[in-house]
């Protein structure tokens, strides 16, 4: 072997020639976009409102981090913090897993259908959610003996409901898309299903699970709505902190050392997650094929029926309830929905009609940038360097996850104010904050299946004289188009359902439909609860037959993440 | 609905750096990823067309410095602001001004939101502040002095000036009380006397009946946590709350699930009939074809909420906003607040409508404390309350 030679040949060159200058420039301007996008709707207001707060007259103030990190509360409220997102991820993987391999796998009737339902609760309105997880587990619900109402169990079951979701999307397409010939393999020549799982299917998925566990942690650290709802005020965690501390005592200091304990846990858990997103294989673009349950797969559907009751049950009490009028079952509230609500004069389609303008503009918005740094990260790298920056790359574009709504939204207030930057009042704003939102799942939906495309293609295609637009037209886009498609339903279901920074930053006269059920709610009156109940029901099977469609247009290759 | 079409952010994407250099003579030195970058940008500029973005109704940012007449005068306020569309109109045409609403969240962040934007505001006119927050706003210089001359009945609601009388900044627009609300067939039924004052829920017949929206969380509950302050002293308050919980309260983080949830005539599996809610719910739990309500406000434990509207101080349009602030105080508006706010007016003589003429009785003497009270306390208040509650 000749160790002379090897590494000289590889070695990148030292001097930048020509080439790699313009192949830097390259990156950079594809770059620049999203990046722009980042540091002007991300890092600026953040970094404005955190300074606001240590440096509360002009000159930077240590005693302020020192006073709130040493308080017991802080302490307390960051062990919640930690402890309820490390459950919620688990309990999701638990049940997810499983779930996953069920819908993605196996061959059995109504599966289409399934999976458009699991992707309901990714848009419900958690203020509805907790409502009918609370009528579920209250003193005179159906479960209400089980002494659940108020307890740290409630609050991680209701973060499962929101997040096996992700698990299933992410995960399973990841799943379909491995070989099943090594598993087969394996077991033929003697291999427990314990064994195969082990040495042949977890390498494979390792990658995925990793990348989707490590958004759920974060959707899981910044719950908000459901933490309070169900944790009967208990268990404050650092996002609740923030929202207390920011609208309502307008303690800037105490809030910015608690935001700057939120960025140091997400960055860390970022570099955590990176370690164990190494290695794993790629998932092919081609599916594996469906086959029938076996004995061995009883334990995997038990699961999902378990998951799926959790899912199903505050759901089903939510349609039971938008269907209940005075003591009868009745029809009443969804007619209801037809007409202008006296207290916003917009009817329930109206916002419906805002809610999925919206969306089409954080989709389209997600869908450019997501496409920007797929891209991006999948380049073919020529230095360590160059893989160490593709790597940051991916990671940055979650942080928008990890950092409390209320931060981001008062951040808004202050830096966009003023020219040239004088966007806070852009009805702009409110599709960029949720494409932000949606913009780490439509990464992870493209960036497997870019990487798959063999380079070499590429080179062929331009060898044999095509443009690079003609190249990717010919080489990349066929593979990307129904993974595209994919995200884009993804990033639709983000955009209709998102609520926090919807409702906190300045908008016209014109609410969403999450917006809408939040103003139901909180109003007395039956007729108010039932239209708020029928109108998540409404918000639910919307984007259900979206998902659905998306799967009947045989996107069966979610993407691998 | 108007819809001027102003495809602002369409420009913006067009002058962004996409500029794709027309290099005929070498295209393969024309990297692959700009290329595909500006076809990206290009693709996208139908799609803004079709956006919500692309027929944005009014351009919020109209040209208000300058010219004889502004053209806009644009509100600042909370989610829960409504106006029948056809007053909006009328307020338009009469004026020749648009009116840009701003709505979002409630009225802490709000206030919050003013003082922070505070010498560079959001718009022209707030409405929205209530009395819990109106020192905080007042103390930040949020609002301009405005001279108005106040309908009958409203002064009464006004904030107390250093001076003796009454501030001439913020404007009282709306009012309403937070009460304990029972349900009264609940306790018919068993027998038990009804429950009227706060004494009453800390003892024996109430345990692990009532419910209530936490302080820290809940504007009905800070009102709540407020009027136990009124009533039993900045010593004592601390004491009755121990007691409550030693009563079996439950705690729940927002309005709306103490009411619906917990509460026995929230329409639910409620199993509470004591509930922390406004005067005002009454008129909306009679039955259908009923003439009785089947809840009742207890008097004794209101804490009054004032809700005021002022000119923001370096406001582009502070005529308009006196115009607006005018127009909320004017006999329609002021009749049209029950139904579309869910609270009462404050100018006198307006009449209400039938069920909450009927139904909803408002206290004639509910408790409240001087706003800057609040506005020194309310985070060691809250602090205690904390400790207290999830002791």
């Amino acid at each position: 072997m000749d160790r002379h030679h090897y590494p000289l040949t590889r070695r990148t060159p030292s001097v930048m020639t020509p080439r790699s200058v313009s192949r830097w420039a390259a990156a950079a301007s594809l770059a620049a976009v999203p990046l722009g996008v980042l540091a002007i709707f991300f890092v600026l207001p953040v970094a404005g409102m955190i300074a606001r707060g240590l440096w509360p007259e002009g000159t930077f103030d240590p005693t302020v981090l020192l006073e709130a990190y040493t308080r017991p509360r802080t302490v307390r409220v960051l062990g919640y913090t930690l402890g309820f997102a490390l459950a919620g991820t688990l309990v999701s993987l638990l049940l997810g897993l499983p779930a996953a391999y069920v819908t993605h796998r196996l061959r059995l009737p109504g599966m289409q259908a399934l999976r458009a339902a699991l992707l309901i609760p990714f848009v419900l309105p958690t203020i509805v959610v907790g409502v009918a997880f609370r009528q579920l587990i209250s003193e005179g619900g159906p479960l209400g003996g089980l002494g659940l109402d108020g307890s740290p169990v409630a609050i991680v079951a209701a973060l499962a409901f929101f997040n096996i979701a992700v698990v299933v999307r992410a995960v399973g397409a990841t799943w379909e898309s491995l070989d099943p010939r090594p598993a087969e393999a394996a077991a033929v020549m003697g291999a427990r299903p314990v064994q195969v799982f082990v040495t042949v299917t977890w390498p494979g998925l390792r990658r995925s699970v990793a990348a989707a566990a490590s958004v759920v942690f974060l959707f899981c650290a910044t719950a908000f709505a459901v933490v309070l709802t169900l944790g009967g005020l208990k268990y404050a965690t650092v996002e609740t902190e923030i929202y207390l501390l920011t609208t309502n005592l307008l303690d800037l200091p105490g809030a910015a050392a608690l935001s700057l304990l939120q960025l140091v846990v997400v960055i860390g858990l970022l570099a955590a997650s990176r370690r164990l997103e190494t290695g794993g294989r790629v998932g092919r673009v081609e599916l594996a094929p469906l086959r029938t349950a076996r004995a061995a797969d009883v334990g995997a559907l038990l699961v999902t029926a378990l998951a799926l009751l959790l899912i199903a049950a505050p759901v089903c009490t939510l349609v039971a309830g938008s269907l209940r009028v005075d003591g009868s079952w009745g029809l009443a509230h969804y007619r209801h929905l037809l007409q202008p609500l006296a207290q916003t004069q917009v009817s329930v389609g109206e916002a419906l009609v805002n809610s999925l303008r919206i969306a089409t503009d954080a989709t389209w918005m997600s869908l450019l940038l997501g496409l920007s740094v797929a891209i991006l990260v999948t380049r073919r790298t020529y230095s360590p360097r160059q893989r160490v920056a593709q790597r940051w790359l991916d990671g940055i574009f979650l942080l928008p996850l990890g950092v409390s709504a209320v931060t981001l939204g008062f951040g808004f207030l202050i830096t966009l104010a003023r020219p040239p930057l004088a966007l806070r009042d852009s009805p702009l704003l409110i599709p960029i904050a949720q494409a932000l939102v949606a913009l780490p799942l439509v990464v992870r939906t493209l960036t497997p299946v870019l990487a798959a495309v063999d380079d070499r293609q590429r080179q062929a295609a331009a060898t044999l004289g095509a443009r690079p637009w003609r190249a990717f037209l010919v080489v990349d886009w066929p593979a990307v188009r129904r993974p595209l498609l994919a995200a884009a339903g993804f990033a639709f279901a983000v955009s209709l359902g998102e609520f926090g920074a919807t409702s906190f930053l300045a908008r016209d006269d014109r609410p969403t439909l999450p917006v809408l059920i939040y103003t139901l709610i909180s109003h007395p009156g039956q007729q108010n609860f039932g239209a708020a109940l029928a109108a998540s029901c409404v918000l639910g099977l919307l984007t259900a037959t979206v998902m659905g469609l998306v799967d009947r247009l045989r996107v069966r290759s979610v993407g691998a993440w | 609905m108007p819809l001027p079409a102003r495809l602002h952010p369409t420009h913006a994407t067009r002058t962004s750096p996409s500029r794709t250099s027309p290099s005929r003579t070498s295209p393969t030195r024309t990297s692959p990823t700009r290329r595909l970058l500006a076809g990206l940008l290009l693709a996208c500029l139908p799609l803004t067309a079709c956006s919500l973005v692309g027929t944005s109704s009014d351009d919020p940012s109209s040209d208000t410095s300058s010219g004889p007449r502004p053209t806009t005068v644009k509100l600042v306020t909370h989610e829960s602001f409504a106006l029948p569309d056809e007053l909006i109109a009328a307020f338009e045409s009469r004026t020749g001004m648009m009116l840009d609403v701003q709505a979002a969240a409630d009225a802490g962040t709000l206030t919050n939101k003013l003082v922070l934007t505070q010498g560079s505001p959001a718009g022209d006119v707030a409405f929205g502040v209530d009395n819990t927050f109106a020192s905080r706003a007042l103390d930040a210089g949020v609002f301009a002095p405005f001279k108005a001359d106040l309908p009958d009945g409203v002064a009464q609601f006004a904030l107390p000036s250093t001076d003796g009388g009454t501030d001439n900044r913020l404007v009282p627009i709306d009012n309403g009380n937070v009460c304990v609300n029972i349900d009264t067939g609940w306790f018919a039924s068993r027998g038990i006397p009804e429950p009227a004052t706060f004494d009453d829920l800390v003892k024996k017949p109430y345990k692990n009946l009532t419910v209530i929206p936490g302080a820290a969380t809940s504007s009905p509950g800070m009102a709540f946590l407020l009027a136990t302050i009124a009533k039993y002293g900045e010593d004592g308050w601390p004491d009755y709350w121990r007691k409550l919980m030693d009563n079996g309260v439950k705690l729940t983080s927002g309005w709306s699930d103490a009411y619906f949830v917990d509460f026995t005539q929230g329409g639910g599996t409620g199993k509470r009939p004591i509930v922390l809610s406004y005067d005002s719910s009454p008129a909306f739990t009679v039955p259908k074809g009923g003439d009785a309500s089947t809840t009742a406000a207890l008097l004794d434990t209101c804490f009054q909420q004032v809700e005021y509207a002022g000119v923001l101080a370096g406001a582009a349009n502070p005529e308009g906003a006196e115009e607006f602030i005018d127009f909320m105080l004017s006999e329609e508006v002021q009749a049209a607040l029950p139904d579309s706010m869910y609270v009462f007016p404050v100018r006198s003589g307006v009449p209400l409508p039938s069920d909450w003429a009927k139904y909803a009785v408002q206290p004639t003497a509910p408790a409240t404390i001087d706003p800057q009270t609040i506005a020194e306390n309310r985070d060691a208040w809250l602090r205690e309350w904390t400790d207290i509650t999830t002791r």
